[in-house]
């Protein structure tokens, strides 16, 4: 059975996964703003946003109501909107569109919440495939550093709290990364991610990402993707409009 | 048909369920919009509490985690069909999890208003992948019985005028604008819906019941066969 749906339209979609504190981002963002520099029409989208289920996923979080099976589909009912309104129409009409997490985001998380891998993978065979997907791969220990560095508190979903992996948040943050950590590497040949070395200095990351973009997707975005005309600012501003 | 046996899951076991615990009776009323399924539901749950069972009787979009949200999304202006489909399947999922499982382990009757077979009939009338949406719905229980309320397109037609005397959006299909206006994408869309149904009705051994019987008919024939359960 096929994985995810050929992109035959004119744009591209470029999508980045990574754990938790694994810089992926920043390099998304500053990969979209080179992009944005150099005219092309970029959208960027990130995970967890439509306002469509946002009441939803609220109120099950907030009241602990979440079996693994329903946190699975409700995430895939929230990337199907964004899919369904966003990201397919964008794509179709040549943009490029930036993901900050992916259908992949799912394959690894929700196995490690106890759906099965062959479940959560039928689950998403209706999105598009990603023309580029890039994995920054960063050790557990330099991720939890640079999350617990940078935010006081780690919230009850996020740490896996919910499969009694330990009553320490942050002990149950670790192991729960950990795991999720385990299935993006078992993917990485599966579905063809592009590995960044996420321990790498910031601009070796970018760099190494441009180049990708280039070897990848430079035809097609010298020709066919859509563009602003250069000094159009109004077309700039639309193009940097967040999803 | 009817099974006694302990229920089993469609092809995805959920986590943390022993089947042998499960010591009530799954029984599923399914059919197409305005076909006459929750007036049967009703006379049913009356009857067999009369009888000394405990019921539990759910229905689609009335959970506690999703229900709201659909119903909200409802009222919106895009609701695409993949994202309809997932949102109904969430609503169910928790439904099974944390209604009929439970009711199930405490040797409650379990009568549900639809089951996956509406779901995935929508969606597949909708133009998605049968394979993918039937094994999103993998997780279900195979229930005991599993009672579909057939009838034509032109049976319900008639229903809805003698009954609400005006169409509903999402019955008629008009997310997806089946016809020209409401009555054409109704009829479209129902015809769609009643044949994924029938095609289901086989490979998971629905009871067919003929829904232009009057419904004291329909009701005896649900009696007669329900109490073989028991």
């Amino acid at each position: 059975m096929p994985l995810l749906v050929p992109n035959r339209h004119r744009g591209k979609l470029i999508v980045v996964e990574g754990i938790d504190g694994s810089g992926k981002s920043t390099q998304l963002s500053l990969l979209s703003q080179w992009l944005r520099s150099q005219c092309i029409a970029v959208a960027f989208s990130e995970w967890n946003s439509s306002p469509l289920v946002r009441d939803t996923t609220k109120r099950g979080k907030k009241k602990n109501m979440f079996t693994p099976v329903t946190f699975s589909l409700i995430h895939a009912t929230d990337f199907a909107d964004r899919l369904e309104r966003y990201i397919v129409p964008l794509v179709k009409s040549g943009a490029v569109v930036c993901a900050d997490r992916y259908a992949y985001t799912a394959f690894a998380r929700d196995v490690v919440r106890g759906v099965s891998r062959r479940w959560v993978r039928n689950l998403y065979r209706f999105a598009l495939r990603p023309n580029l997907a890039f994995y920054f791969r960063v050790p557990l220990e330099v991720a939890i550093g640079r999350i617990l560095g940078g935010r006081n508190a780690i919230k009850f979903y996020e740490a896996g709290m919910d499969l009694g992996l330990s009553r320490n948040v942050e002990e149950s943050f670790r192991i729960f990364q950990g795991r999720i950590l385990e299935e993006y590497e078992a993917m990485i040949q599966e579905v063809g991610f592009h590995v960044i070395d996420a321990t790498g200095s910031i601009e070796e990351q970018q760099q190494q990402m441009r180049e990708v973009v280039m070897r990848e997707l430079g035809e097609s975005l010298r020709n066919g993707v859509m563009r602003a005309s250069p000094g159009d600012a109004d077309g700039a501003q639309i193009a940097a409009r967040v999803l | 048909m009817v099974h006694k046996s302990p229920l089993a899951f469609y092809s995805e076991a959920l986590d943390g369920v022993d089947r042998e615990e499960l010591q009530g009776k799954l029984i599923v009323i399914e059919g197409p919009d305005s076909v006459g399924r929750s007036t049967q539901v009703a006379r049913l749950r009356a009857w067999l509490e009369h009888q000394g069972h405990a019921v539990l009787d759910t229905g689609m979009a009335r959970g506690a985690l999703a229900g709201k949200g659909i119903q909200q999304a409802k009222e919106g202006n895009t609701l695409g069909p993949i994202t309809m489909t997932l949102f109904y399947a969430t609503d169910f999922a928790d439904r099974l999890e944390n209604e009929m499982i439970p009711a199930l382990r405490a040797g409650f009757v379990v009568l549900t208003d639809r089951y996956i077979f509406s779901l995935m009939a929508r969606a597949i009338a909708r133009g998605e992948d049968r394979a993918w949406i039937e094994r999103v719905a993998g997780f279900a229980l195979v229930p005991h019985a599993i009672y579909y309320l057939h009838a034509e397109v032109r049976d319900l037609l008639t229903r809805v005028v003698l009954g609400r005397g005006a169409f509903d959006h999402w019955e008629s299909g008009m997310d997806m604008r089946f016809g020209a206006d409401m009555h054409d994408s109704f009829v479209k869309y129902q015809t769609r819906v009643i044949h994924a149904l029938d095609r289901m009705a086989k490979r998971y051994e629905f009871t067919i019941i003929d829904a232009t019987k009057t419904p004291d008919q329909i009701f005896r024939e649900l009696q007669r066969s329900i109490g073989k359960l028991f």
